[in-house]
């Protein structure tokens, strides 16, 4: 144990790096026990939902044990993969979802660039703003943005709400914010120096962007496209309030919605959806797990 | 500066003055150019939605009279109101504590194991937030199946008799807190993991020569040289589990009687399933005190960081 006192550090030198040793030992032992402990806690539900995927709806409502497969199957994915339904939900959640990580890396990183670099009139301000409108939630604008979307309705004759693409519109308002923000930090840790030499060149500002500022902050640009990526394909609130018909759904909202019907869960097609709808951000975070995690901390660490 | 190294370098001294001025004039109408875009993203769908919140919740149902604070004096009135707001006080703080305390532990436990097994671990630590909440949401609530539960089922092999998780109102409550939980200690672990690392490893050296244990260790080095850290994410996860809406919508939809309702999925259901647009508005207007408290001292620390750095 490490409960050498003062007067023990006079003592014989061997003994104490011993105890250190054990003591860290011992330590190392705990933190093995507790994270695999923790390992179960986070890793239970998905493993269960693996599990239950591949069980036919038989052997789901036998009485067995819930937590293992005795005859392996499929017929949930295959059925869902030949359904026209669950493709819709996929190809809009595609569409969607690419559309907006282009919308918002070409609105954030000039954005972000003209923040950190060109200093204006208001510039410091707008992008403490561009924070504080992070922090609004999504939660608190979805009712007046509805009334909005109606009103333009009425206004202007075109039917806004209930089709997938008023989701390229409102996705931005979640990315946008904070994909400005971490690119805002990782332009301004560019040194200054680089934009003097571009300067001295002849470099206009958009050459310096285009030329330096993207390639030196392309970690940050590849962090910022992985948060936008994520955002867009999870959201749930939005295309649940503004979109209804099956065929203009993304896909959790068309997961919960329409394979869940009434009282009838089919749970092993629900589970297979669900586990194909997690699979894109998984293997996005299997392939980038360290831009995603720098994307992550950039938040409250940079800025 | 940049620019007038550039100026230097480029404009013969006799015209300096007027090119001068030209040159910034361009600057800042390039710069102004940039970030139009972000200026009206903002301004047209945050802001503007955000006061027209405020209008619309002083209408009446069919949004063609002004009430003033009637549809407020309405919900004072509902005990349904005071107890959304007590469960939406009960589920943000107690999601948001058990968060910090499993994020800060499994964090350390991270950090004490050898560099080069910390990625593994890490990775499979991360994955409840990689998921879509509303995705894994659905799997705890098939875990949480009152005819098929998987935790009854392994409860029932050692005696204890099934537990109705979302069917009890207590119960219910623990469920959508422990979703929430087990949804967001990753990300505490990982704002925690990425603190620890930048503290010194002398200071624990120093620490264990002159035989510290290991509270003694936290105490006085750990969680000060993370105090910032840990007050950043804290308010910032009690802005968003305050804010939460897709694991109580998907768990409970506010069962059993109302009981597990917070303020995001009430206003739901009153705003865009009832068709009370302004009541739903109301409602939602609750979330802003928690937000603009948090926003500010959120804002205080991540200027403190930027002036430090």
């Amino acid at each position: 144990m490490t409960a050498v006192t003062a007067g023990e550090l006079g003592g014989l030198k061997p003994a104490r790096r011993g105890s250190i040793q054990k003591s860290r030992r011992q330590a190392l032992f705990w933190s093995y026990v507790f994270l695999v402990i923790f390992a179960i806690f986070f890793l239970t539900p998905p493993i269960y939902m693996l599990v239950t995927s591949l069980k036919s709806s038989g052997e789901i409502s036998a009485v067995t044990n819930p937590w293992w497969v005795y005859q392996p199957t499929l017929e949930n994915y295959v059925e869902l993969l030949t359904q026209n339904q669950f493709l819709v939900f996929f190809r809009n959640s595609v569409v969607v979802s690419v559309t907006v990580v282009a919308i918002t890396m070409l609105i954030s990183v000039p954005a972000a660039f003209a923040l950190s670099r060109m200093k204006f009139w208001g510039s410091a301000t707008l992008a403490t703003g561009v924070f504080l409108t992070y922090l609004i939630p999504e939660t608190l604008l979805f009712i007046p943005l509805f009334k909005i979307f109606a009103f333009l309705r009425d206004v202007t004759g075109i039917e806004f709400i209930n089709h997938w693409w008023i989701l390229i519109i409102l996705y931005p308002t979640l990315s946008v914010p904070f994909c400005t923000w971490i690119m805002i930090g990782y332009f301004a840790s560019i040194p200054k120096e680089l934009d003097e030499a571009a300067l001295i060149d002849g470099a206009g500002y958009i050459q310096m962007l285009t030329k330096i500022f993207i390639p030196v902050a392309l970690p940050g640009i590849i962090a910022a496209t992985i948060f936008a990526f994520t955002v867009s394909w999870a959201n749930f609130l939005y295309p649940l309030a503004f979109t209804t018909s099956a065929d203009q759904l993304v896909l959790p909202v068309g997961i919960v919605t329409t394979l869940i019907k009434g009282d009838v869960y089919n749970w092993g097609q629900i589970m297979a959806g669900s586990l194909l709808c997690a699979a894109p951000p998984l293997i996005v975070y299997a392939f980038l797990m360290d831009y995603y995690i720098a994307g992550l901390t950039a938040g409250a660490t940079k800025g | 500066m940049a620019e007038l190294a550039a100026e230097a370098v480029r404009v013969p001294a006799g015209v300096r003055h007027t090119s001068l001025q030209k040159f910034m004039r361009r600057r800042s109408t390039i710069a102004f150019a940039m970030t139009l875009p972000l200026i009206v993203l903002i301004v047209a769908l945050v802001i503007y939605p955000a006061f027209y919140s405020m209008y619309l919740a002083t209408l009446n149902k069919s949004m063609q009279r002004f009430v003033g604070l009637g549809n407020f004096e309405f919900l004072f009135r509902r005990a349904t109101f005071w107890m959304v707001v007590k469960q939406s006080c009960i589920f943000a703080i107690s999601a948001v504590f058990f968060k910090a305390l499993i994020g800060f532990f499994v964090a350390h436990f991270v950090h004490t194991i050898p560099t080069k097994g910390q990625r593994k671990w890490r990775g499979m630590l991360m994955v409840p937030w990689v998921i879509p909440t509303a995705i894994s949401t659905i799997g705890w609530f098939w875990l949480f199946d009152p005819s098929y539960s998987a935790f009854n089922w392994l409860l029932g092999k050692f005696g204890v008799d099934p537990v109705p998780w979302l069917g009890h109102p207590l119960w219910a409550r623990f469920s959508v807190i422990l979703v929430n939980v087990w949804y967001g200690a990753p990300f505490f672990m990982i704002m925690y993991l990425a603190a620890l690392k930048s503290v010194p490893e002398q200071l624990y050296e120093a620490a264990a020569i002159d035989g510290a244990n290991w509270f003694q260790r936290l105490w006085y080095i750990t969680l000060p040289m993370m105090r910032n850290i840990i007050a950043i994410t804290v308010l910032f996860s009690l802005i968003v589990t305050f804010a939460n809406f897709d694991i109580v919508r998907i768990l409970t939809a506010g069962g059993p009687v109302d009981q597990t309702h917070v303020f995001a999925t009430w206003a739901f259901l009153l705003g865009i399933q009832g068709n009370d647009i302004p009541l739903g508005a109301a409602v939602s207007l609750f979330m802003l005190p928690i937000l603009g408290v948090s926003a500010i001292f959120i804002l205080r620390g991540v200027r403190r960081r930027t002036i430090e750095a």
